[in-house]
């Protein structure tokens, strides 16, 4: 049997005693895209931030590639996270340096590559999502798809397995938000990424993603196929999953 | 008792913090450009406060110490009174708490920012340590650079005095000079300009703590700058009491 990805296990999570995720438990297969929906404050970015470690669960375990990530310290997470690519809901560029830097910085780290192919290597990384032209632009000079766009660069710099998009499209143009959803489509396609998406956006969420998770009130509430859920007894699912959203139904 | 709690809960978070910081500080690897570019901000940046400041504040010493001096009939004093005066406690403190003033709210701000764009996070999902990457070269930069912009302190904060004096006795340079360091010794420049490292460490040590622990979004950005300022500020001026006896022990002769 092939070990899933990603593994959450009665995951629980509190925060100034308000409980945000109460015993979450799923499971993701490997080359296989999960979009998370729900409300807004229901856990969904915590969800995310739980599975690369920057929060640690109250109870339950996280498992990555079959690893207990909440019981890991600072240098095992460090080795899970090499693997692992997050992209920001802000794209949360380094501001202090230039686009370049902020995609060399982890190359320079943890490859053993030569000056010259780390910067092939950012080049490349950056023509893929189209800026190309803006490498020596900092982060400041960039427009908020530039930003998102220089952060899934920046995730997608060290080749990970697995990829996590905090509202990758949120605030975003229909256009704009459509090529970001082309590259993540084209990642899934061409490099089978794992992938969980937290979004908003359930036309992205279709064509992205494999299956659609639903949180509410700190549970999974649902999760299949968006085709399935959009005919679901539940009024708050079948509003998320459906293309004409909650305001038509 | 509340405020007592919290007086206890900052006194032993920012123990841990500086513990970390040393800890942190001597493994490998070093970040070169970060320290580099920090030594450019907090140093670089600074000098024109500092020399602005210290001719200013050098200028209106000597014209106090003067009409204070001259009913004594010691006006000939008033270049080693200046020197003296600059190098143990003017120029250090003074240079100390512009920096705490401009670089302390500086990385308070900076970092606070880092961390509700949830840059700090987006560092630490890199496998990189934000505290090295972040806070060791803030603290190493003040530490180098404070000393260097105190000598600037010190030479502007003469330059004052003499264009004072000279405008009121048309003293020489040469003379002013000679009454100037006639007092001076080394262990009355050395220490109190090297104490400033300690000054450097507080400004850079108190303002990263505030900024990296920052909370409550624009609201945590503007706070942090604020307390960086007012508690290095103040934390400078109770540890120069014990610096200067320090001094004192160390070296007798400056006491006297």
């Amino acid at each position: 049997m092939t070990i899933p990805d990603v593994t959450f296990e009665n995951v629980s999570k509190t925060f100034a005693g308000r409980q945000v995720l109460d015993g979450v438990s799923f499971s993701i297969a490997a080359g296989e895209a999960l979009c998370i929906m729900g409300r807004s404050g229901t856990g969904k970015s915590v969800t995310l931030k739980l599975m690369i470690g920057l929060l640690k669960p109250e109870s339950g375990s996280i498992c990555i590639h079959g690893e207990n990530i909440a019981v890991l310290d600072e240098d095992g997470l460090s080795q899970i996270r090499h693997r692992m690519g997050f992209l920001f809901q802000s794209g949360a560029l380094f501001s202090l340096v230039s686009l370049s830097d902020n995609l060399a910085l982890p190359l320079r780290r943890f490859s053993k590559k030569s000056t010259e192919e780390i910067d092939h290597a950012v080049q490349q990384q950056l023509d893929d999502v189209g800026l190309g032209n803006d490498r020596y632009k900092m982060p400041s000079e960039l427009s908020g798809g530039m930003r998102k766009r220089a952060g899934l660069a920046r995730a997608l710099i060290l080749q990970p397995s697995i990829l996590l998009a905090d509202e990758p499209t949120s605030g975003l143009d229909s256009v704009t938000a459509a090529e970001i959803d082309d590259l993540l489509l084209k990642l899934k396609e061409k490099s089978k990424t794992t992938m969980v998406i937290v979004t908003h956006d359930i036309h992205g969420a279709r064509r992205v993603g494999d299956q659609l998770a639903v949180l509410d009130g700190g549970r999974i509430i649902a999760m299949g196929k968006a085709q399935d859920l959009q005919h679901s007894e539940n009024a708050l699912v079948s509003a998320l999953a459906s293309e004409q959203g909650c305001h038509e139904k | 008792m509340s405020l007592l709690n919290t007086l206890l809960d900052f006194i032993g978070n920012l123990g841990l913090f500086t513990l970390r910081a040393a800890r942190r500080a001597f493994l490998p690897p070093l970040e070169w450009f970060m320290i580099w570019q920090q030594i450019g901000e907090i140093g670089w940046r600074s000098l024109p406060l500092v020399l602005s400041s210290g001719f200013a504040v050098g200028l209106v010493l000597t014209l106090h110490t003067r009409s204070t001096l001259i009913r004594f009939g010691a006006e000939s004093m008033i270049p080693a009174v200046q020197s003296l005066s600059f190098f143990n406690e003017i120029g250090p403190l003074v240079a100390a708490l512009l920096v705490a003033g401009r670089v302390g709210a500086g990385i308070g701000a900076q970092l606070a920012g880092m961390r509700v764009n949830e840059e700090i996070d987006a560092v630490e999902v890199l496998s990189i340590d934000s505290f090295k990457l972040l806070v060791i070269p803030r603290i190493i930069a003040c530490i180098l650079a404070l000393p260097i912009l105190t000598v600037f302190m010190d030479v502007a904060g003469m330059a004052g005095g003499f264009l004072a004096e000279r405008s009121a006795s048309h003293i020489s340079l040469h003379l002013y000079l000679n009454r100037a360091f006639a007092l001076v010794s080394w262990a009355t420049f050395i220490p109190p300009t090297l104490k400033t490292t300690v000054f450097g460490f507080i400004i850079a040590l108190v303002s990263s703590w505030f900024g990296y622990n920052a909370t409550d979004g624009s609201l945590g950005v503007g706070r942090a700058a604020t307390n960086s300022v007012v508690v290095s500020s103040l934390l400078i001026i109770l540890t120069d009491i014990i610096l200067v006896k320090a001094i004192f022990f160390l070296f007798p002769d400056t006491a006297v």
